[in-house]
């Protein structure tokens, strides 16, 4: 056999080979950096050039977050904080003490302190209402009905009110409900959707407001006497806790100007120190200069006139001291290489002589008693203590302040709600009066004046007669008599009757509750209006194609702001005078609308991919058309959206801060105001780190759900 | 591949057509814009009868058995479906979907439902069976196309042929009185069609009212009653399929046999 072998076979392999180890440069981390890092002359270059563009930043970012100063209750403090702790020259640091002085209204903007439960409870309950919604797979599915409740509940937590509005509001989805099932035997699906609508609004703009002042009336009237009791107690108790507050907060602010003189009295002789620290490697460096230049001077005739002014550069002695050192240290070396001659020399010496005087200083602080490292640190170690005790107790300040304020406010109330009441008979019984005056007087007007609603002014007056003017103006005062009495009625009962949370308006909303209250509701309403827009650009019925189309471009066309300048302005006009429309309300609704255009563009870009087959199965399997788009088409065209949908929602999230221009007070507003208050003049980097890192949190959060939501479905369905 | 359904015994007796009407098709005509393409069609189908139509790229085949569950809407003329007249009446046409059986050349499975969820998705939401009980007839659809194994994969993870079964049970799934093919194995390779044809030839077998659209010359031959042959959006020759195919009248079915046997 071998033998053939030798002679017919080319090669025969006797022993077979075992796996051997790669080499180094096969395996582990050197793989890694040779193949991602150094992979080519372009890549190395690449990498370093990028190495050291991180390193600059770091570098140049990394001591001021480490000099972070937070016990501070201004910008001087913290200042005065890194003075003391740093020589002077280098005393760069945040000052987180903007942050944590007013954390609180960058989070919750004016809302009242005491109520901070509510809201912080309306987030913890967002996320369990959420969590159905993002992991329908891990929880079940009778957790929806949290989620669908929840909304009614957040306003309801938010805003305040009789614990029945929320319901009375979720009844109205009851009474659309009703309305479609009636009508639909008898009008078809369409007359029956027409129906629903109209129900619902119904309910909400008729029924709910009768109800609800029903309600109120009768619980209000069932405990009256013993409301007003309470009240009246109130009445007399509150101004002696108020007084009492009042003398704990003279008592702080005492011991706080004792401690703030404390402190200015161990900060002199540290900074004093510091800055005669910081002169000595200074003085060294010009004395070089001077040596430098004296060397060249000798070779001139100038060399009296220009020692003493090298000597003359040396201004300390103030904290800012080194600001104004380091140019002038530029200026002596500049001078030194500058030709001096007999022209020049008369202005150099000028210009030099009014800082003779800071001569003397500069080397008396150099040459003062240098204090021991020791007795710094000591001193260092006690003004930090001092800094500590004054934040706490500015802290209790804050705290009395807030604690005033609210009882303060409780006695307005309570002294408003005991002349409401104390006046409620009467003003009940002159209503009917008040009305029929009213009328007569609007139906008595002459016709020339009657379809006003104001008194002109101006040289519009000239267009009437004086006693229609007259009449006019005495119809309008009736009238606002009559909404006076009225609403002050309806006030006391709503005050009296309420069972539930107490109201808080929505001028008190702001900071980053503002936003989350806008982007959420934004965001939760949009994707809902954006698909149905999306199918009404597909469809080919003709009115709803177009009517969609014309909505997305006009809204879609038009800047965001102008549409929020547009709800703060225009919206009133559109609607029946006397009412008020919230305006962060009316913000929600722009904000919706706006993000559901660009939604219902990348649905449709979704719808687009899809193949046509797929609704054509579903047409041929007898589906109809809500289903199959429910069941096969959205769910398919939804998943190739996803990266485009949440990216509109986080553009619509990170827009909320443009309500800024409409005098809302979301995170950037709020940044606006501390910026303008004595205490925090000159802070910028520090609140919008802050502000930034709030809304880069929940950003980030939603790309990263939007990722895994991803990777999930393609999981799933490959 | 023509000849693997005609190896098979096949037992006419059970293939019983009656004189009940299926499918009346009378004078229809369709338009795609300005372009004609169905002229003058009329066409009787009876219950239990099993119709192959085949012609030339173009000719309007598929879209004569589109028009039979109304993907495609037709201008002129009547079509008449289970004694139900199709015209623009939503629920007419929701119905006669929901009777009317069809495949797709590209089986047109929904990827994001597991196989189960593809044929039991129809029968809940709009026979409104209870889930289990769809289930149950799913699964025995899915033995009967011999998948049973694969209910819970996405359609995804499985072959050609296999999911032109799965579409094929998720049409049985609805218990249909009348299936359409519309080209069921001209995207699938050759050692696949085979499985797809067995699984039709079976159906035949039952009495199911099929309405083919096909080039498997060799199905046609074992399975149909009648054979259409279409060109230029009109019918130009039906006979039964021995005499179709070796008696052709038309020079065009002439010409079009020649072509497809030819080799």
């Amino acid at each position: 056999m071998s033998e053939i072998h030798a002679h017919t076979t080319l090669y025969v392999r006797d022993t077979m080979i075992d796996q051997q180890v790669p080499p180094l440069t096969q395996k582990g981390g050197v793989k890694w950096v040779r193949e991602n890092l150094f992979s080519s002359w372009l890549n190395i270059v690449l990498t370093i050039l990028s190495i050291a563009a991180i390193w600059y930043i770091v570098s140049h970012l990394a001591p001021w977050f480490l000099n972070s100063v937070w016990n501070a209750g201004s910008l001087t403090e913290c200042r005065e904080i890194l003075a003391a702790h740093s020589l002077v020259g280098d005393a760069g640091g945040a000052c987180w003490g903007v942050i944590r002085d007013r954390w609180t209204q960058l989070l919750f903007g004016f809302y009242p302190p005491e109520f901070y439960w509510r809201s912080i409870l309306a987030l913890g309950l967002l996320f369990v209402a959420l969590l159905p919604v993002l992991f329908p797979q891990q929880i079940s599915s009778r957790f929806y009905i949290f989620s669908a409740i929840y909304p009614f509940l957040m306003v309801w937590l938010l805003w305040g009110g009789s614990f029945w509005v929320p319901i009375l509001t979720m009844a109205g989805f009851g009474a659309g409900y009703l309305a479609y099932r009636v009508i639909f035997p008898f009008g078809g699906a369409i007359a029956a959707t027409v129906a629903a609508i109209l129900g619902t609004l119904l309910w909400w703009l008729v029924a709910m407001p009768l109800i609800n002042d029903t309600l109120h009336r009768i619980v209000a009237e069932s405990r009256m006497e013993e409301t007003r009791a309470a009240r009246v107690v109130l009445q007399e108790t509150l101004p002696a806790q108020i007084e009492e507050i009042d003398a704990a907060r003279n008592a702080i602010n005492a011991q706080i100007a004792e401690t703030v003189a404390r402190k200015d009295e161990i900060l002199r002789p540290i900074i004093a120190e510091q800055v005669r620290r910081s002169a000595v490697p200074l003085l060294a460096d010009v004395s070089a200069s001077l040596a430098d230049l004296s060397e060249q001077s000798q070779a001139s005739d100038l060399a009296p006139a220009l020692i003493i002014p090298k000597r003359m550069f040396l201004p300390f002695a103030t904290d800012r001291a080194s600001e104004s050192l380091a140019p002038l240290l530029t200026e002596i070396k500049a001078a030194v290489s500058v030709n001096i001659t007999e022209a020049n020399l008369a202005d150099v010496q000028a210009s030099i002589a009014p800082l003779k005087a800071n001569i003397i200083e500069a080397q008396a602080i150099a040459q003062a008693d240098p204090m021991p490292d020791a007795t710094l640190a000591a001193a260092q170690a006690e003004f930090d203590t001092i800094m500590r005790q004054l934040t706490s107790l500015r802290e209790n300040l804050t705290a009395l302040g807030a604690d005033h304020f609210r009882l303060s406010e409780q006695k307005r109330a309570a002294d408003g709600l005991v002349r409401n009441i104390d006046t409620l008979t009467q003003n009940l019984a002159n209503l009917p009066d008040l009305r029929a005056t009213a009328e007569q007087a609007r139906a008595d007007l002459p016709e020339s004046v009657a379809l006003l609603e104001a008194v002109p002014s101006g040289s519009a007056r000239s267009n009437y007669e004086a006693e229609d003017l007259t009449a006019l103006q005495s119809v309008l005062s009736a009238e606002q008599g009559l909404i006076a009495a009225d609403s002050a009625v309806r006030s006391t009962y709503n005050e009296v009757g309420r069972i539930g949370l107490e109201p808080v308006p929505s001028s008190a909303f702001g900071g980053f509750q503002l936003s989350l209250v806008i982007g959420v509701t934004g965001i939760v309403l949009s994707l809902p209006l954006g698909i149905l827009l999306a199918l009404g650009r597909q469809s080919n019925l003709f009115i709803i194609n177009k009517v969609s189309v014309g909505f997305i471009e006009v809204i879609r066309g038009v800047p965001l702001i102008v549409w929020l300048l547009t709800a703060q302005f225009l919206l009133n006009y559109f609607l029946p005078p006397g009412t008020t429309f919230d305006l962060v309300l009316r913000v929600i609704i722009m904000v919706t609308l706006f993000a559901s255009a660009y939604i219902a563009e990348v649905v449709r870009g979704g719808l687009a991919a899809l193949p046509r087959g797929q609704s054509e199965a579903a047409d041929a399997l007898g589906l109809d058309y809500w289903r199959s788009m429910r069941l096969i088409v959205l769910p398919q065209a939804l998943k190739i959206s996803i990266p485009g949908i949440v990216n509109t929602f986080i553009g619509l999230f990170k827009d909320t801060t443009l309500v800024l221009f409409i005098g809302l007070y979301d995170p950037l507003g709020l940044a606006g105001t501390i910026r303008a208050s004595t205490d925090w003049n000159g802070v910028y980097w520090e609140l919008f780190i802050f502000i930034g890192v709030l809304f880069f949190i929940f950003c980030f959060s939603m790309g990263r759900y939007s990722k895994y939501l991803e990777n999930k479905l393609q999981r799933e369905n490959h | 591949m023509a000849d693997t359904a005609t190896e098979r015994e096949i037992d006419h007796s059970q293939m019983k057509v009656s004189e009940e009407v299926a499918i009346q098709v009378t004078s229809m005509n369709k338009w795609f814009g300005t372009f004609h393409v169905l002229r003058d069609i009329n066409l009787t189908v009876y219950r239990g009868e099993r119709i192959v139509i085949c012609g030339p790229s173009g000719s309007g085949k598929s879209t004569l058995i589109r028009c039979i569950n109304r993907l495609e809407e037709h201008q002129a003329g009547t079509i008449i479906v289970d004694g139900t007249e199709l015209s623009s009446d939503i629920k007419n046409i929701d119905k006669i979907r929901s009777e009317v059986g069809m495949c797709f050349q590209h089986f047109n499975l929904f990827p994001h439902l597991t196989i189960l969820e593809n044929c039991t998705l129809a029968p809940i939401w709009v026979r409104k069976t209870p889930k289990k009980e769809a289930e149950e007839i799913a699964m025995h659809f899915l033995t009967k196309v011999k998948i049973p194994e694969q209910a819970l994969k996405y359609p995804g993870q499985l072959s050609g042929g296999q999911q032109q079964r799965v579409a094929i049970a998720r049409s049985l799934c609805m218990k249909p009185r009348i299936m359409l093919f519309d080209e069921p194995t001209s995207a699938l390779d050759p050692e696949m069609i085979k499985e797809v044809l067995d699984t039709m030839i079976e159906l035949a077998e039952e009495g199911m009212t099929m309405l083919c659209v096909t080039h498997e010359m060799g199905f046609a031959q074992a399975v149909a009653n009648r054979v259409i042959f279409m060109d230029q959006g009109q019918i130009v020759e039906q006979n039964e399929p021995r005499e179709f195919f070796n008696n052709p009248q038309s020079d065009r079915t002439k010409l079009f046999l020649s072509q497809i046997l030819g080799h």
